[in-house]
């Protein structure tokens, strides 16, 4: 590894280049294929420009109800961004000090991340019915638990939590302790160190679980398919489209469906750019002698 | 924390203090604030993710009929589910069929991912030497994860369709003359959308082995004469062994599970263990759904212990 760059760098760099290619090569061919014109198909060449099939979304005529999926979706990842945030810097918290069955919380943890969806789904699914019939045959005019926000939310929950708390746990892998030790020697009560000593600190990284929170609950899939009760996300509705639509409509959508991602992505990285400068400016008054 | 108990440089009156009131808030009652704060996150994986496995469990040996489960003990699930199996041989019977078609693809894309993974993490850990480019080139490769599997997948369809581009361009220049049909819906689609998605599951964490080796490593090997692909093998693969086996955890648990994208890029066509539980649910047999959700689980574990033999994973997060 001298300084000059070897064979192997340009070899990899090129694999790397076409990486990437692949990686958003296809997902460009979509967001230029929902301009087509109106008597475009859903391949190349572009027959005219137009933005017929964005009216389309936007008027719901020939889709499903799209703009109710759209919201339901929106509204149940902006609940599962908050929730997950919540939940997993306080869960952190605790793994900073011994707790009893900090080694299961875990594994548990660890489990429901990789656990096939479809069983995870499954099981809230069944969970939810069982107890439906028992509700049913104790209380008058019972209908159901099931829904968005009870066990379509648990089910995000498990998909979006573990990732909170690997994020939590790579953020104090490099926190250093002794800010907080000084802050306490100071007199600063628990709530007081946390607040005004460890959360500036890690809320780049808090930003970072949101983003985790929110994207992860906007695109799910898998875990909703059987667990979300009677009404769809949009990833669901997307997916039911993929064997009925012949038309760029999909496209369209699909466009939309990104660009509210890409929206989310944005302005998680600039507010972490944001709070990444304050806290270089802020931070430490070292060198600046006595104060 | 065993560093509160150090004594530092704020070794202070202070200092003897706080050691004073950490003794007296006994283990104890610090395990209790650390079950307060851990508290919402075992209550949501009590209720949303260990309880259901019961559900699951307990559901799979029970009775069905054509619209309803039935709460008796029955192993119907599981019988029907292995219909055939003895009496078909030396044929195998579907579900058998339906196994080693997953675990086919299953093996395909694992060697995929790990192989593009490895290489792409390779040059993001040795090759780029900035931290502010090795930041911004990780999060190229990270975006699209954040964004819709399904129209990752859908993306395919003008590229590899009928009239795709692909199409297209190999008649153009005179390659073939009738359209691929393989190219789409078929198990090419199944293997190149998985190795799409999911990638970024075997890059991240053997990039984060990766960087954690000590460059000096590295060195030395080559001042002792070492070619480049001696040190790959001897030293850069072993060390990066944790990040590899997180990272085949990863795809191989997704992959075995799943019917999403062999339902859509598969055109609904190909059977996996994954869609055998869907199929089942769609047709109400709950404890049938059950019982093959039971056995997955079961080879699915059985992947994990076997790989996690080899690393400790609590060890390298």
């Amino acid at each position: 590894m001298g300084d000059r760059r070897s064979k192997s760098f340009y070899f990899l760099g090129a694999f790397f280049i076409a990486y990437v290619l692949f990686l958003y090569g296809p997902m460009f061919a979509i967001y230029i294929l929902s301009f087509q014109g109106p008597d475009g198909g859903l391949t190349f060449p572009m027959n005219g420009v137009s933005l017929v099939w964005f009216g389309k979304v936007f008027s719901g005529s020939g889709i499903v109800d799209i703009g109710a999926a759209f919201n339901r979706s929106l509204k149940l990842g902006l609940v599962v961004m908050i929730l997950t945030v919540l939940i997993s810097v306080s869960a952190g918290m605790a793994f900073r000090k011994a707790f009893r069955g900090s080694t299961i919380l875990f594994y548990v943890a660890i489990a429901s991340l990789i656990m096939p969806s479809i069983i995870t789904s499954l099981g809230i699914a069944l969970e939810f019915r069982l107890l439906d019939d028992f509700l049913v045959k104790h209380s008058e005019g019972w209908t159901t638990a099931m829904g968005l926000f009870t066990s379509g939310l648990g089910a995000h929950l498990t998909w979006t939590l573990p990732f909170g708390l690997l994020i939590m746990f790579a953020i104090f892998n490099r926190f250093d302790g002794r800010l907080e030790e000084a802050a306490r020697d100071l007199g600063a009560t628990p709530w007081q160190t946390f607040r005004h000593v460890v959360l500036p600190i890690i809320l780049p990284s808090v930003v970072g679980i949101g983003l985790f929170g929110f994207t992860l609950s906007w695109d799910e899939l898998a875990r909703s398919s059987q667990a979300i009760g009677s009404v769809n996300t949009l990833p669901l509705e997307l997916q039911g489209l993929t064997t009925t639509v012949t038309k760029p409509d999909i496209y369209a959508l699909g466009s939309l469906t990104s660009a509210v991602s890409f929206l989310v992505i944005f302005v998680a990285l600039i507010v972490i750019l944001v709070l990444q400068a304050r806290q270089r400016r802020h931070g430490s008054d070292a060198g600046k002698g006595m104060v | 924390m065993p560093s509160r108990d150090l004594p530092h440089a704020a070794c202070g009156k202070s200092f003897f203090l706080r050691r004073k009131i950490d003794l007296s808030m006994t283990q104890d009652r610090k395990s209790f604030i650390g079950w307060l704060q851990a508290g919402p996150m075992m209550l949501i994986f009590a209720l949303f993710f260990l309880l259901p496995l019961v559900f699951v469990t307990i559901v799979s040996a029970w009775d069905y009929n054509e619209y309803e489960m039935i709460p008796a003990f029955s192993l119907r699930g599981y019988t029907d589910t292995f219909e055939g199996c003895i009496a078909d041989l030396p044929e195998l019977c579907t579900i058998l069929k339906t196994y080693l078609k997953t675990v086919k693809l299953c093996l395909l894309t694992w060697s995929l991912t790990l192989l593009i993974g490895f290489t792409v993490a390779y040059f993001l850990a040795f090759h780029v030497r900035s931290k502010t480019w090795q930041i911004v080139l990780t999060l190229l490769c990270t975006i699209p994860f954040w964004t819709s599997n399904v129209i990752r997948m859908i993306a395919w369809i003008p590229l590899l369709g009928r009239n795709g581009l692909v199409n297209k361009g190999l008649q153009g220049m005179g390659l073939i003359k009738q359209p691929l049909e393989w190219l789409l819906f078929s198990e090419f689609s199944v293997v190149l959308a998985l190795v799409h998605l999911f990638t970024f599951f075997m890059v991240v964490p053997i990039f984060n082995s990766m960087i954690r080796i000590d460059k000096r490593l590295i060195e030395a090997a080559y001042d002792a004469g070492a070619t480049g692909w001696q040190t790959l093998v001897n030293i850069i693969i072993p060390l990066a062994k944790p990040g590899i086996v997180i990272g085949s955890i990863f795809v191989i648990t997704i992959v075995m599970g799943d019917f999403v994208t062999i339902g859509v890029m598969g055109g609904q066509q190909i059977p996996s263990a994954g869609k055998i539980i869907e199929a089942r649910l769609n047709a109400l047999q709950f404890p049938a759904a059950a019982a093959n959700a039971v056995i997955l689980l079961g080879i699915t574990i059985l992947i994990i212990s076997s790989l996690t033999r080899i690393v400790d994973i609590r060890k390298e997060l």
